[in-house]
């Protein structure tokens, strides 16, 4: 008799392995692992320093089949993602990747994700939380056909500046031709596997798309090629780090999703994230286009910006004043890091207006914890534009070997 | 065209990391910078260099820690491409078989120490505290120009009462210890922590690098220290590479430079300081050009400042005195090899990762001590110290895909030899004798080597213009340190000269490609032009 449960049942072990976790596991040292979309991640191998400076200076292995897949078909595939994004997806040629937001109608995120267009009517929409429940609601009156396929595609982030030489070596014939947001079909060995020039580290970088029996295979391709260029495989953390530094968001952690949040004056706009260049009014309809009109005119009360903190302590949920005597509170901290490649101290933060307005100083809070003793700094902070790091090889075509 | 004159706010002499730190800092404020450098290229002691093929060799300085944030940071330095690299831990072989290595890991440092001794595993714990307390005290002085002791004027008043409570602060019994810190040997404070040999000659190498005592010779201990006073992201005592080699150090200042409208000239060799009405004026060159400025500052060594390039009738006799006896002595040799593969070390196990850090193979404290003994009779050290590292493992610019570069920092070598003058078959044989020693804990590094650049504490004077090679303008002793650095009475970059300063190494804090001296070299220039302004 077949149990109709999963082995071992989820009420036993709650979270999946990814198709990478026999090698995953076997590479990292120190039991640092983290719950991502339901799967049982690693969020460090040795050394979170070890790990970012791998990303900055060579080459990085980055799991990333949690990410929430769709498939997206049919006849009315490019009207349904249209007025379902914020971006016009009209403008977005087949072997091309877009970035964007969708919202409610009252202009609120739900989430950001990538679209990839494999055909003239076929995308795959990769998210960070689940959406199918959106999604359907969406499609009434479109002939659409939109299915999960995060269990049938295995996904790894290969990202650094050797990463497109480890690449060829690997057997991606042609791979330097990619430009920026471009993808492209490839066989090696015999599996089919599709790499996309995106990523999440704001470095030279690719990410490579494959059936999961074909996983290990590549991994262990993979690292061979990757042995005397530096390819290591990166945890969680340390890739929180670098995607700070190129100023990109992170949901649940930048912001909820409208979905989500139950507090009145909790959800975020597009406009209000510093994402005002996803969202393009000269398209037909899209949900919260009327919100968002809105907002524009009335001018935006607050606003996610980059901050330069002073001194070398992260300014990590610090409250933002106006004063160095901290009276007026005129926003708060979301993320914050000292940047070992930029050597200042970064955070991204909500500003409330007047005070996002770039060159303006405002004053986080910063409580430090020094052998128990509770110290409290208030730093000056200069609101910055982002992205904090941009190195010119992330766009070079054809890219640079190291 | 070449007797015209040009006239600058500044003229900088040598575009060493000081040099142009100085530079950027003053060119910041608005003034008209234009520094001269002797060699076609830039950089002084930090440079990358391709003298082999596609090898990159950082082949004077090679390692960096104690580059100060606070300067990276104001002078845009990753803006303008500059990246370090940290790289963890290294090793030191032992005759016969046997290793112990360093560990960024807590816990497998932990039992790598155990394997050696259980007591000193623990013992680390004080080491690192006790180390971690005479760094938070020295580190506030470094970016502080040192008081005047003998001055009753406010500012040298305020900075030796702002020193008086430091020390008062950190107590009593604290203070002894950063006394005799300061003073005692590397080889007494070790033997204060640890009982295993290897452990504690592992850590006496860096009291020895670049200076000429002995692990068991006073002082030696504050040399040790001032190689942990940096911090890579505030991991103390972490040491990491430039990403494309030391040169990436000198060309982000550079171009840090030129965006604030500063300038930097190659091959513009200075004859002489030119001196009119008792004051700099500026600069001759060798080609009988005259540079004109209201400053200038010299990062060239004491010596050679005011041996080579100024006059002696416009200086006192005492200050020439004292820079005849300042200590800048030849220590140090370094051989730069291109190698064709990654060569074994039998007794590192395979995998592990110290094989990325400093490798070293002398395993007890007196044959570290019998190595000096060589160098005092005017011999290069037989059994000689190393500092070895192969960058081209983490940064992969620096050589070939499959091929490495392995800088290799040699203690003991001395600038005068006993039997006469340097020759080509004596560089030879110095370096012949390092690669043996290697080799005698690699069996195929020297079927690896494709090229190897020798380079004695005489080549590095010729080529680099640091007086006898010494790495650090200047020993790190407690007689050439703060007020007394270079000499007593001129320890705030001024000179007996008036419009002459100095930014080298030579000056407090002293060298490891801080540049703390250039940056406060710049300070006190703009002070002094405020105030005649």
């Amino acid at each position: 008799m077949t149990s109709p449960y999963p082995s071992p049942p989820h009420f036993r072990r709650p979270l999946l392995d990814t198709p990478f976790a026999p090698r995953t596991r076997e590479l990292q040292q120190v039991d640092h692992f983290v719950a991502w979309a339901g799967y049982s991640t690693v969020d460090v191998y040795s050394t979170v320093e070890q790990e970012y400076f791998a990303v900055r200076n060579a080459a990085t292995l980055y799991d990333l089949t949690p990410m929430v897949k769709y498939r997206v078909s049919g006849a009315d595939a490019e009207r349904y993602l249209n007025r379902l994004v914020t971006r016009d997806v009209r403008k977005l040629r087949v072997g091309r990747v877009s970035y964007v937001v969708w919202c409610n109608d009252h202009g609120h995120i739900i989430d950001d994700g990538t679209v990839f267009r494999l055909a003239a009517q076929d995308f795959r929409v990769c998210t960070a939380e689940r959406q199918l429940d959106w999604f359907l609601d969406s499609a009434i009156g479109f002939d659409v056909v939109i299915e999960e396929v995060t269990e049938q595609v295995a996904a790894l982030a290969v990202q650094g500046p050797t990463s497109a030489y480890i690449l060829r070596r690997f057997g991606l014939e042609g791979l330097e031709r990619l430009k920026p947001f471009e993808l492209a079909e490839f066989s090696v060995g015999g599996r089919p596997l599709m790499a996309s020039r995106t990523g999440f580290t704001g470095d030279l970088g690719y990410e490579l798309w494959m059936r999961p029996e074909h996983a290990l295979g590549v991994w262990d391709e993979l690292m061979a090629a990757g042995r005397t260029r530096g390819l290591r495989p990166i945890g969680s953390q340390a890739l929180n780090m670098v995607r700070i530094e190129a100023g990109f968001l992170l949901p649940n952690v930048d912001f909820v999703s409208a979905e989500h949040t139950v507090r009145v004056d909790r959800e975020r706009t597009p406009l209000e994230l510093g994402l005002a260049w996803l969202v393009d009014f000269d398209k037909p309809h899209f949900t919260g286009r009327r919100a968002l009109l809105r907002q524009q005119a009335a001018g935006l009360r607050r606003l996610l910006v980059g901050l330069d903190v002073a001194g070398n302590k992260p300014a990590h949920n610090a409250l933002l004043y106006a004063e160095e005597a901290g009276r007026r509170e005129v926003g708060s901290v979301t993320s914050a890091m000292w940047s070992p490649t930029c050597k200042r101290n970064i955070a991204l933060a909500i500003v409330d207006a007047p005070f996002h307005a770039t060159g303006t100083t405002v004053w986080a809070d910063i409580y430090l914890n020094r052998e128990l003793v509770w110290e409290r700094r208030m730093a000056a902070s200069r609101v910055v534009e982002r992205p904090f790091f941009a190195p010119e090889r992330r766009r070079a075509t054809p890219p640079a070997d190291r | 065209m070449s007797a015209r004159t040009q006239r600058h706010d500044v003229v900088v002499v040598g575009a060493g990391h000081n040099g142009l730190v100085a530079a950027c800092y003053l060119a910041r404020a608005g003034l008209d910078v234009l520094v001269v450098e002797r060699n076609d290229y830039i950089g002084g002691a930090a440079v990358s260099r391709q003298l082999y093929q596609d090898f990159t060799y950082s082949n004077c300085s090679y390692v960096c820690s104690l580059l100060r944030p606070e300067i990276m940071r104001t002078l845009e330095l990753p803006r303008y491409g500059l990246q370090i690299i940290p790289y963890d831990g290294g090793c030191t072989m032992m005759r016969g078989g046997g290793h112990f290595a360093l560990y960024d890991n807590h816990d497998a440092l932990r039992r790598e120490i155990a394997r050696h001794s259980k007591r000193d595993a623990e013992a680390y714990h004080r080491f690192s505290r006790d180390i971690i307390r005479q760094c938070k005290f020295i580190k506030p002085l470094l970016l502080r120009e040192p008081p005047d002791p003998t001055s009753f004027r406010p500012r040298d008043l305020m900075e030796l009462l702002y020193l008086g409570q430091r020390l008062h602060r950190v107590g009593e019994e604290r203070m002894y210890d950063t006394i005799r810190f300061w003073t005692m040997s590397a080889a007494d404070f070790l033997d204060e922590y640890f009982e295993s040999e290897i452990v504690k000659a592992h850590f006496s190498g860096s009291s020895i690098i670049g200076t000429a005592l002995g692990p068991r010779s006073p002082g030696s201990a504050y040399v040790l220290l001032h190689h942990y006073m940096g911090d890579i992201d505030e991991t103390v005592g972490a040491w990491g590479f430039a990403r494309g080699g030391m040169g990436a150090i000198t060309a982000a200042l550079t171009s840090s430079l030129r965006a604030s409208g500063g300038d930097v000239r190659v091959s513009a060799p200075v004859a002489e300081v030119l001196v009119r009405g008792g004051r700099a004026r500026g600069v001759v060159l060798e080609s009988g050009e005259e540079i004109e400025a209201r400053t200038v500052i010299s990062n060239l060594d004491v010596k050679r400042t005011f041996l080579k390039t100024v006059a002696p009738e416009h200086l006192p006799d005492d200050f020439l005195s004292a820079v005849r006896r300042f200590k800048i002595r030849g220590s140090s040799g370094k051989l730069n090899i291109a190698l064709d593969g990654l060569p074994t070390f039998p007794s590192i196990p395979a995998g592990a990762p110290c094989l990325r850090g400093d490798l070293h193979i002398t395993d007890t404290i007196a044959m570290m001590e019998r190595a000096y003994d060589d160098w005092k009779d005017g011999r290069w050290s037989a059994t000689p110290y190393v500092d070895m590292l192969m960058p081209s493992q983490i940064d992969p610019t620096m050589a070939p895909d499959g091929k490495h570069y392995m800088s290799v920092f040699v203690q003991y070598c001395p600038y005068e030899l006993a039997d006469g003058p340097w020759t080509d078959a004596k560089r030879q044989a110095f370096g012949a004798n390092v690669i043996d020693s290697i080799a005698a804990h690699s069996p195929d590094f020297k079927s690896l080597i494709r090229h190897a650049e020798i380079r004695t504490p005489w080549d590095i004077e010729n080529e680099v213009g640091l007086t006898e090679g010494n790495i650090f303008q200047g020993e790190l002793t407690m007689d050439q340190l703060l007020f007394n650095r270079p000499v007593p009475g001129y320890a705030q970059y001024r000179t007996p000269l008036r419009g002459l300063y100095l930014s080298g190494s030579s000056t407090h804090p002293g060298g490891g490609v801080m540049g703390a001296p250039g940056a406060n070299a710049a300070r006190r220039v703009l002070a002094d032009l405020r105030r005649s302004v």
